[in-house]
């Protein structure tokens, strides 16, 4: 059984892939990609960075973007566009907290559709 | 005149030069209201870009902008990246396959990148963002027949200063509030240099 793909944005590369060591030590095995931070191990986000974590995890399930501040909701919707994939959404709820539903919800073979119901109940 | 390869190649060139002269003053900037990268980003992104048209042969203005696009997109970092990218990448698509750019098909880039802008940051005018600087320059740019120099250093000289009164709503500087008042926006200012740059480049073909 596939399940909804989850890709973690963050300015950096320690907190999105920290956030990725708890959905996996918590839900288990569920498709989560960090992309966090920029070359070098720098702050910032990188949209090409972005697009390849999408593309690792993407499935007919579908993925959902969670990102953190500034620029990484423009990177993430330009790397979004610029893919063209169908089913990839960007969710605004806060990345950890959010991301933890999600993947809890993904993990039981919820849809993207039911994933988003939760997430907008949760964090309105 | 028209806007040549050789003008698109010598106005990032510029923009380049200015950006890495004053990268202290955008980044003191920046800190002032916003999260202090911006000198590094820009100089940063225009280096790459300068690095990566200086060996490429053109035969079009839209290919080069494409190309800064793509570097300035993955190679910023913050939200410059996105935006100039937006800039450039809407301007490339704007005058791709036109022959000759006059002045009238360079403001009417300028436009599209001016609505690249809002769609991409959610901006509208008088917010203290770099828009406050290119929807004028659009807007001035069009009334006029030719490309003029002197209209270019105007426009984006009192513009750029007019952030200053603003109150940030966009960005870092957006949780500061009234404390954002005082400060020329980071934005604007490269944005200023960007136009400076593009007034350099047409002396002499007016």
């Amino acid at each position: 059984m596939s399940h909804v793909g989850i890709v973690l944005v963050s300015h950096s590369e320690k907190a999105a892939s920290g956030i990725r060591e708890i959905l996996e030590q918590v839900v288990g095995e569920i498709p989560v990609e960090a992309a966090g931070g920029l070359e070098g191990g720098e702050i910032g986000t990188n949209y090409e960075r972005i697009q390849a974590a999408i593309q690792n995890i993407h499935s007919e399930k579908g993925t959902i973007v969670f990102y953190d501040i500034g620029s990484a909701q423009m990177n993430a919707e330009m790397a979004i566009e610029t893919l063209g994939f169908e089913n990839v959404h960007l969710a605004s709820a806060p990345i950890l907290e959010g991301a933890y539903l999600a993947a809890v919800e993904s993990s039981i073979g919820k849809s993207v559709e039911e994933i988003f119901a939760s997430l907008n109940k949760e964090f309105k | 005149m028209n806007f040549e390869v050789s003008h698109a190649l010598d106005w990032v060139n510029r923009i380049n030069e200015k950006i890495q002269d004053n990268k202290g003053e955008l980044t003191s900037l920046d800190q002032a209201i916003g999260d202090g990268d911006h000198g590094i980003n820009m100089s940063r992104g225009f280096q790459e870009a300068v690095n990566k048209i200086s060996g490429e042969d053109y035969s079009d203005v839209s290919g080069v902008w494409k190309d800064i696009a793509t570097t300035l997109m993955s190679k910023v970092g913050g939200a410059s990246g996105p935006l100039y990218g937006t800039v450039f990448l809407k301007m490339s698509t704007a005058v791709k396959g036109v022959e000759n750019i006059d002045s009238q098909t360079f403001s009417s880039a300028l436009k599209e990148a001016v609505s690249g802008i809002k769609q991409r940051g959610k901006a509208e005018a008088g917010e203290k963002t770099m828009l406050d600087v290119w929807e004028p320059l659009a807007d001035k740019m069009s009334e006029v027949q030719d490309f003029d120099r002197q209209l270019i250093l105007d426009t984006a000289r009192s513009s750029m200063e007019s952030t200053k009164d603003l109150v940030a709503t966009k960005g870092r500087a957006a949780y500061l509030k009234e404390r954002s008042k005082g400060h020329i926006d980071p934005g604007a200012m490269s944005s200023y240099y960007v136009f400076e740059a593009l007034a350099d480049c047409i002396k002499g073909d007016e």
